[in-house]
């Protein structure tokens, strides 16, 4: 590591992202697109949303997705030829190409879905011990009380805004947004997930009964494992646009060797 | 030296994933390579779960206050044949539940028998394999009771059970390892709600197998069999959506 031993400056290659991190970035692209296409799919066989301990079609829902419709409270928003639309003979939620299989299959979606929530359990499990272990979460994922400040957070998002990104020494480390955002995913989105996908589950209700306390009823975990999933797409959606706005090729370089160039000075 | 092929290792890796998700997760999920793999991750996920669990803990039973204002109907409301419609007329009375299969003593019980054996009430949960909840009150005898009054013999390892509802000419079947036929929340079910049970949710006699998705809880069931082995049985996979739609055979999850 003798790069760290002098002040990098724009251009010098650093060493940004060590081994754990690369492995279960990857695991995770793998593991998080099967999750979500194939939950797009689950959730197509009853489009609807519902709070507290149970919820079926009578009952009622706080989200729908009907023919070309979709319902949020009281509001309702035309979705013409994106949501629920005809497929196969059938009205889906999601459409085909969003969903794993892109055919209506519940239970091969089940399949996708129940096998590679191991390779994003599995590989979260280790990435988090050691994150703790190792202290990275601490060094580099824990934002300072300077960084909190509105000021501050105003300055970044509105750097952000005007896609003005880090540059030279400071591109070294996680801005406040990236913090807020990777230790949203880390710690409330990706637990959030896993914990109300095993509450859907009824014999680990039976087992785990505090799971039903914690989200108050299946049906209520299951509506906070459809928004934690929709977070997750949301954070894909900004980063991959992040990524692209940011240098593709450095950035996927980075995150698959480790070492980043860093931005040079733009002369103002 | 071996930063470079650790490096073209992970790009490989990369390149791999990106391949998998993009170059048609259909043809992974048909081809046999990929079902297999499938396959395995659902036998972990069984396995995982029944080493994590307790298996005698007990499903949430709720209050009569949680109660479903109406526990809709599904699957088949009705079996739809003159043998079942002439039960219907005369009010079960002629109607007659088998335990046969790997049993010591096989029994052929009525109705008034099975309702004046010892009775489980509980308020539970129904979890259909869709995403729908609705909780309702169910009281019925408790299976282990009825096996053990049949004397299962040891060579037995599942309880099926034969419905009198068929989808076209495949008749409704399902199956339960001992761990849940055993279970104390396992009964088969001759009342709801406090009402003997109705057609649309099941009369005379419906499974509820607790802890299990909706799909479990066989309806009009007829006989319960005790067996070594699931195959043979309907198509093989130990029930009628199993066999029919690939559902897992453990609806545990």
């Amino acid at each position: 590591m003798a790069e760290q031993l002098s002040t990098p400056e724009g251009g010098d290659i650093v060493y940004r992202h060590r081994l754990p991190v690369r492995l279960w970035h990857w695991a995770n692209a793998v593991a998080v697109f099967v999750m979500l296409m194939s939950g797009l799919m689950i959730f197509n066989a009853h489009p609807h949303l519902y709070w507290g301990q149970y919820g079926a079609n009578y009952d009622h829902s706080w989200l729908d997705i009907t023919p070309g419709h979709l319902r949020i409270g009281p509001l309702t928003i035309p979705t013409p030829h994106v949501l629920g639309v005809r497929a196969g003979g059938r009205i889906v939620a999601f459409p085909p190409w969003a969903t794993l299989p892109s055919h209506y299959d519940l239970a091969g979606a089940r399949q996708w879905h129940f096998a590679f929530a191991w390779l994003l359990v599995v590989p979260g499990l280790c990435f988090l011990l050691w994150g703790f272990v190792r202290r990275h979460f601490w060094r580099d994922l824990a934002p300072s009380r300077a960084e909190l400040t509105p000021r501050h957070l105003w300055h970044d998002v509105r750097d952000h805004a005007r896609l003005r990104f880090p540059t030279g020494e400071a591109a070294r480390r996680y801005n406040i947004l990236q913090k807020i955002a990777y230790g949203t995913v880390i710690f409330v989105l990706l637990p959030g997930v896993v914990l109300t996908g095993l509450t859907m589950s009824p014999s680990m209700d039976a087992a785990w009964p505090w799971l039903l306390d914690l989200f108050g009823g299946r049906p209520s975990a299951r509506s906070i494992h459809f928004l934690c999933a929709m977070g997750l797409a949301a954070f894909i959606l900004i980063h991959l646009l992040m990524v692209v706005l940011a240098g593709p090729i450095n950035e996927v370089r980075s995150m698959i060797t480790g070492r980043y160039r860093l931005p040079r000075e733009k002369a103002e | 030296m071996i930063r470079l092929s650790r490096r073209r290792l992970i790009g490989s890796l990369g390149a791999g994933a990106g391949g998998l998700l993009l170059s048609g997760c259909d043809r992974i999920g048909a081809s046999q390579t990929g079902q297999a793999l499938l396959d395995l991750g659902e036998k972990a996920t069984f396995s995982a779960q029944r080493i994590v669990t307790d298996r005698a803990a007990l499903a949430p039973e709720y209050a009569a206050s949680d109660m479903s204002p109406f526990f809709r109907t599904n699957g088949n409301r009705d079996p739809g044949t003159p043998e079942y419609a002439a039960h219907v007329a005369d009010g079960f009375a002629d109607w007659r539940l088998a335990v046969d299969g790997l049993v010591a003593r096989p029994l052929s019980l009525s109705l008034t028998q099975i309702r004046n054996l010892p009775r489980r009430t509980q308020i539970t949960r129904h979890d259909c394999v869709e995403g729908w909840s609705a909780i309702g009150q169910w009281t019925g005898l408790p299976l282990g009771m009825l096996l053990k009054q049949a004397g299962l013999r040891s060579s037995a390892r599942y309880i099926v059970f034969h419905c009198a509802d068929s989808f076209g000419s495949r008749p409704y079947y399902e199956s339960i390892d001992l761990i849940d036929a055993f279970h104390p929340q396992t009964i088969l079910a001759w009342a709801m709600n406090g009402q003997t049970l109705d057609v649309g949710h099941g009369a005379p006699l419906r499974l509820r197998v607790e802890r299990q998705l909706g799909y479990k809880q066989a309806k009009y069931v007829m006989g319960v069999e005790a067996v070594a082995s699931l195959a043979g049985i309907g198509g093989g996979k130990g029930g009628f959506w199993e066999d029919v739609s690939g559902y897992q055979w453990y609806a545990g999850i």
